[in-house]
């Protein structure tokens, strides 16, 4: 029958040997996008190897940060106590993603590499260059509710759906990753590309590299942190545009601020043009206000997602206002 | 391949599973235990969800080969502790079971709580997403150190879509089957805390 | 007369409900049949044009693959009248989607594999998906779904609406909307071939039996059999547990033709056949969308002296069906100058189909928010506004109602709801959230349909079992006709033993409309009351009695129709325009309840769809493929359990004595109408913000 074959990894220096020394093959995860994608024809590996059981599912505790195993639920990292008190911003994101069923299947590495729930993308009926490149792009002219307002090329204008990578990025997350050369780091905002001519590639991760671990430093001011979805359903959806924010306040100045956007790009997106406006100044919702414009100048939204720009301004301002109302 | 897995207590293999096939598919096409339904394929109803390991997940979108050697629990696991499977366990018009009132199927005193308070409490319509739900609704109390709040309970199940009920019923019988399996816990607390009951 | 005695008007639990909670319940899939192969469709990936070759090679050498049908070599059928059912039977392609071949395997994943590799090539011609007011080629349908004329037009609106002190004159649309049950259409075909007839046709000796999951299993033997020439007796369709339907299985679809012709290619093989979530989008039917001009002329005491209501909707250019979008604006006021119309625009489009109220649930959008409009340019309260335009009698037939009790449902909403909180609109901000009440009227006719009998049988030991071939899709109707057999032979609910969902059972009508129970119900009760009328009280055992559903002189005298009040709450956050919902009361006037507990379910369910179609559901048509482009339920959005916070039902206590043996009017379907009004009208008084076009998304409201 059809072609495919499946190994369970009894390491990761076996998985990535393993993913490495076959083109089609793919790693397994929690399964939640692949498996839907095996379904849809929109993957369609000839090697799955499971890394579910690889013993990366634990949370530690590092200088005054966090490791966290690739293999760890979404469900179990919300829930994690240290999670809950030092990065509050992550747990919100957790738990406004999916369902609660997929959240227990989830893995962090997984959840950082799914893909795009552009339609067209999905949809093997139709052109799209994320999936066959060079077939043309169907949601340029389309339907682009859900689509990118900055740094999308014509090429491509999809969005990233995690929630959970918003908050990590926002964050200053760090990503460890096993590859066919060896081990190395690269800080999770690099991890993702925008699209550029060569929208196929999500990550700049190599065939075979395996993500093992995401280590969140130390960054007490987080402990006020929040994740704001503005979503079309009340559970249950992506996120038309959300907002990771942690504030930290010196009377009624911004002593530093960590913000990232999500729904508006191909990746999720550190708004470090607004981080630098807020920097030193009042924590007023003008300055708020302010800051939001001054990252959306950039922005080219597409006919069918201006209201995005709005969305997204409306909700940083909304998200920053609440943290300095809990600061007072 | 062959997998091997724990359904409802009992051992089953089944041999000759692609490695493509979804963990739904294993158990309702080669175990005979179509209570976990198809609705979407794809997660995004949580109609086919079931225990995996004592969580619940969309058994749609868990590859047969991750099943292996683990332990699931489906609807037809709740009932009586375990399940029935294959031949004349699904039954095409009930008949009415003499010791329950016009009620059909198995008896009411023989169903797990919450399967109880669904029926009780109406929460059941068209019933394809009952089996769930159902599981679902399970895990939400058996996992809870006190009755969840409404809106815990709301969140909790956004996972499983239903087209008929309006959610208010189930929400009901989740509210009722929550008090009562706490009540009976603290109960038997009582029971063998010494000094800790009234009688 | 009332033959109610003990469990008519009770809550009765669900006599399947242990069946259904613990996974026992045997839906169509379910069903263990010997030796099953598996089918998987190929689609059009084109809107128009034909098919000008086909590859099946690659697919056909896939391993388990037992059969790759197509145009070329389907069997032919008989009938080929009904466009949408003439499935395979030429090169033409009128929609994307539809069906140009199948694949018949032994496992469903080698049949969707292999299907993946079928190659079609195409002549395309091009293609028009796009519904516009202004396009050209509208035309005037014979008539719309219901068996009611097109337009009406009494009095002079135009003079009217001159003349009037007040008007209201705006545009309102919907968007296309999916049933979308939770169980998928299914079929699982088997034949008994019979001899086989020379060229492969369908021999007369030949028997078809298909599980299905259908609202009338009568309707789709019948259908079938004249689609495949063969005599009605010799096709069986039985479904006695079917996971919703909400309309698009109250007919046969293509599907179920496709499932036949699949299994006529693997002789000996029952194929199972189950659309895909996504397949379902292009082949199960669908709302049309719909563009509504309301025009409401009053004078300043908002008074109605117009009322016109002006409909533009598609249909598929393959196969009409004409939604009577403006149908109950004829009945619904009293205004002496009326006009309703429906203008079709034939698309390359699937073909739409029965959704829950269909005509009254787009419809009562339009005119009740009108109707909100109105009261606010007049400086009413909207319900004072419909309480002065509630008609004596029906201004369509001039009949005397059966019993109209709107402003009282209107009335008793507004004291349960804190009707009297109400604040002008946008001046209620609590936190971040405005907040607004709004109210809108409803309505469903009623409908008795011919056809249906039922049989009594007594089989000793003080139990009877009743039969007819109906359907329940999750209405309870299973339940409410075991407790009217019961009243109506006088015994307890626990001696009757109804079976339904099997064509060789009595024929049953379909479970549309509304009808489901009242038709079979009377139909039950006139078959109990043959069976003691011949028996009495002593009957031998085996003793069996039918009747057919009798005659209802009334439904000629009267106008029969429900009503209901629909109240609805809104918080809309201020920065980010999301809408919720924490509340909303649907008070109905339905004749007589026959169960409780079921109908409530049904109200609130019918109402949390009207939430979920004025906050969430739009299928998205893309008009240079002509393909629904968010065909999944994660881009379909429909309410989650937590966007229902407090949705309650209840009903005036009442029986309508014109409304056959029961009193009951049916109550599937009113409960969706005025819904999405109710929240469109109540984020008016939020935000200030009028909502025309549905759905109300986060979008329309930010600032």
């Amino acid at each position: 029958m059809i072609p495919f074959e499946y190994l369970r990894a009894g390491d990761p220096a076996e998985a990535v040997a393993a993913v490495a020394g076959r083109p089609g093959a793919a790693f397994l995860g929690g399964g939640t996008n692949l498996v839907d994608h095996m379904k849809l024809g929109v993957a369609g590996p000839d090697l799955l190897v499971d890394v579910s059981r690889l013993p990366l599912d634990r949370v530690e505790e590092t200088a005054g940060g966090l490791r966290i195993g690739a293999a760890v639920r979404n469900s179990d990292l919300a829930a994690h106590p240290l999670v809950r008190e030092r990065y509050p911003v992550l747990a919100r994101a957790l738990l406004s993603g999916a369902s609660g069923q997929l959240r227990n299947v989830a893995t962090t590495a997984g959840n950082l590499l799914q893909r795009t729930r552009c339609p067209y993308f999905q949809d093997v009926t139709t052109p799209c260059n994320k999936r066959v490149p060079g077939s043309g792009c169907s949601a340029a002219g389309g339907y682009t509710r859900y689509h990118a307002i900055l740094g999308a090329s014509e090429h491509c204008v999809a969005t990233h759906p995690s929630d959970m990578a918003v908050a990590m990025v926002a964050l200053d997350a760090v990503v460890a990753v096993l590859g066919p050369g060896g081990a190395r780091t690269l800080p999770l905002a690099e991890l993702y590309r925008l699209p550029g001519d060569a929208p196929q590639r999500d990550t700049v991760l190599e065939h075979g590299d395996l993500i093992i671990a995401v280590e969140l430093p130390h960054l007490p001011f987080a402990r006020r942190s929040a994740y704001r979805k503005v979503r079309d359903r009340a559970s249950f959806s992506f996120a038309l545009v959300s907002v990771a924010a942690a504030l930290d306040l010196d009377g009624g100045l911004v002593r530093d601020v960590r913000l990232a956007l999500g729904g508006v790009a191909h990746k999720p997106w550190r708004a470090t043009r607004a981080e630098a406006e807020l920097r030193g100044g009042p924590a007023t919702e003008d300055a708020f206000r302010r800051a939001a414009e001054a990252e959306l100048a950039a922005a080219r939204p597409l006919p069918g997602n201006a209201f995005k720009v709005a969305m997204t301004r409306n909700a940083v301002v909304a998200t920053l206002r609440a943290l300095a109302e809990e600061g007072r | 391949m062959r997998v091997n897995v724990h359904v409802n207590g009992e051992p089953m293999v089944a041999d000759d599973v692609w490695e493509g096939e979804s963990l739904l598919y294993v158990l309702r096409e080669r175990l005979g235990l179509p209570g976990a339904k198809n609705a979407c394929e794809q997660g995004e109803c949580g109609s086919c969800t079931v225990y995996l390991d004592g969580i619940t997940v969309c058994a749609c979108l868990v590859a047969a080969g991750q099943a292996e050697g683990r332990e699931v629990v489906t609807v037809e696991g709740l009932s009586e502790g375990r399940a029935r499977r294959r031949g004349g366990a699904h039954d095409r018009n009930p008949r009415p079971d003499p010791d329950a009132d016009g009620v059909a199927g198995p008896r009411l005193d023989r169903l797990d709580e919450v399967q109880r308070c669904f029926v009780e409490a109406g929460a059941v319509q068209c019933g394809f997403c009952t089996p769930g739900l159902v599981v679902q609704a399970h895990s939400l109390i058996a996992s809870a150190s006190r009755v969840p709040e409404d809106a815990e309970i709301r969140e909790a199940l956004a996972g499983n879509l239903c087209r008929c009920t309006g959610y208010e019923k189930i929400l009901d019988a989740v509210r009722l089957a929550a008090a009562r399996v706490h009540a009976r816990a603290a109960a038997e607390d009582a029971r063998t805390v010494p000094g800790g009951a009234d009688d | 007369m009332t033959v109610w005695r003990e469990a008519v008007g009770t809550p009765a639990a669900r006599v399947e409900g242990p069946a259904k909670v613990t996974g026992r319940a045997g839906y169509t899939y379910d069903r263990p049949v010997t030796d099953p192969a598996y089918a998987f469709p190929v689609q059009a990936t084109i809107a128009r044009g034909r098919v000008a070759s086909i590859d099946s090679a690659a697919a056909a050498g896939v391993e388990g693959v037992l059969a790759v049908v197509t145009h070329r070599d389907a069997a032919r059928l008989a009938d080929t009248g009904d466009a949408e059912l003439a499935v395979l039977q030429s090169d033409e392609v009128g929609f994307r989607g539809q069906f140009v071949g199948v694949v018949v395997a032994e496992t469903p994943q080698a049949a969707r594999y292999a299907a993946g590799l079928v190659r079609v090539e195409y002549e395309q011609r091009p293609h028009d998906t796009e519904l516009r007011a202004d396009r050209p080629g509208l035309y005037a349908p014979e008539q719309v779904n219901g068996g009611f004329v097109s337009d009406t037009d009494e009095g002079d609106v135009d003079a009217a609406m001159e003349a009037a002190a007040v008007t209201v004159d705006r545009a309102y649309t919907t968007p296309m909307e999916f049933n979308s049950p939770m169980e998928p259409h299914v079929s699982v075909a088997v034949w008994d071939p019979g001899e086989r007839a020379p060229g492969g046709g369908f021999a007369e000796g030949a028997r078809l039996t298909l599980f299905d999951s259908t609202q009338g299993p009568h309707v789709v033997r019948s259908t079938l059999a004249q689609v495949f020439g063969l005599p009605p007796e010799r096709v069986r369709v039985i479904s006695p547990y079917v996971g919703g339907g909400f309309g698009s299985k109250g007919m046969p679809h293509a599907h179920n033709v496709l499932a036949a012709l699949a299994a006529w290619a693997v002789p000996g093989r029952p194929v199972k056949l189950a659309l895909t979530r996504q397949q379902m989008f292009a082949l199960a039917g669908h709302r049309t969308p719909t563009i509504q001009r309301v025009r409401l002329g009053a004078g300043a005491d908002g008074r109605l002296t117009a009322v016109a209501h002006e409909v533009v909707e598609h249909t598929s250019a393959i196969k009409e069906f004409a939604e009577q979008t403006a149908v109950g604006a004829r009945m619904m006021y009293a205004a002496p100058n009326r006009r309703t119309s429906h203008r079709l625009a034939a698309l390359d489009v699937p073909v739409p189909s029965w959704m829950r109220a269909p005509g009254e649930a787009p419809g009562f959008f339009a005119l009740e928010v009108a109707m909100d409009e109105l009261a606010q340019a007049c400086g009413l309260d909207p319900i004072e506004l419909r309480a002065r335009n509630d008609p004596e009698v029906d201004p369509e037939s001039g009949r005397p109602w059966s019993g109209r009790h709107l402003v009282r449902c209107l009335r008793e909403g507004a004291a349960r709801f804190g009707w009297a909180e109400r604040t002008a609109p946008g001046t209620r901000l609590v936190g971040r959230e405005l907040v607004g009440l709004g109210v809108a009227a409803s309505t469903y006719p009623y409908y008795r349909l011919p056809g249906s009998r039922a049989v009594v049988e007594y089989e000793g030991g003080g139990r009877y079992t009743v039969r007819i071939g109906a359907a329940d899709i999750g209405t309870g109707a299973w339940t409410a006709l075991t407790q009217i057999a019961a009243d109506a032979l006088g015994c307890r609910l626990r001696a009757v033993r109804v079976e339904i969902g099997d064509s060789d059972l009595p024929a049953a009508t379909v479970a549309g409309g509304s009808s489901g129970t009242t038709s079979w119900g009377s139909a039950v009760v006139a078959a109990c009351r043959a069976f003691r009328h011949v028996y009495g009280e002593q009957p031998p055992a085996g003793a069996e009695a039918g009747a057919d559903m009798p005659d209802d002189p009334d439904a000629e005298r009267f106008a029969m129709h429900s009503f209901g009040a629909q109240f609805a709450e809104v918080r809309v956050d201020a920065d980010t325009g999301e809408v919720r919902v924490p509340r909303m009361l649907g008070v109905f006037s339905v004749g007589r309840v026959v169960n409780p507990r079921t109908a409530r379910s049904q109200f609130i369910g019918g109402m949390t769809m009207g939430l979920s179609m004025a906050l969430h559901e739009r299928g998205v048509l893309d008009h240079r493929t002509g393909h629904v482009i968010n065909h999944d339920l994660a881009e379909y959005h429909i309410a989650t359990h937590a966007d229902v916070v407090d949705v309650d039902a209840v009903w005036l206590d009442e029986e309508d004595v014109h409304a056959g043996p029961l009193g009951a009017r049916g109550i599937g379907e009113i409960g969706i109408v005025g819904a999405a009004a109710a929240i469109a009208n109540a984020v008016h008084n939020a935000t200030g913000v009028r909502v025309r076009d549905l759905p109300i998304t986060p979008d329309v409201l930010l600032r």
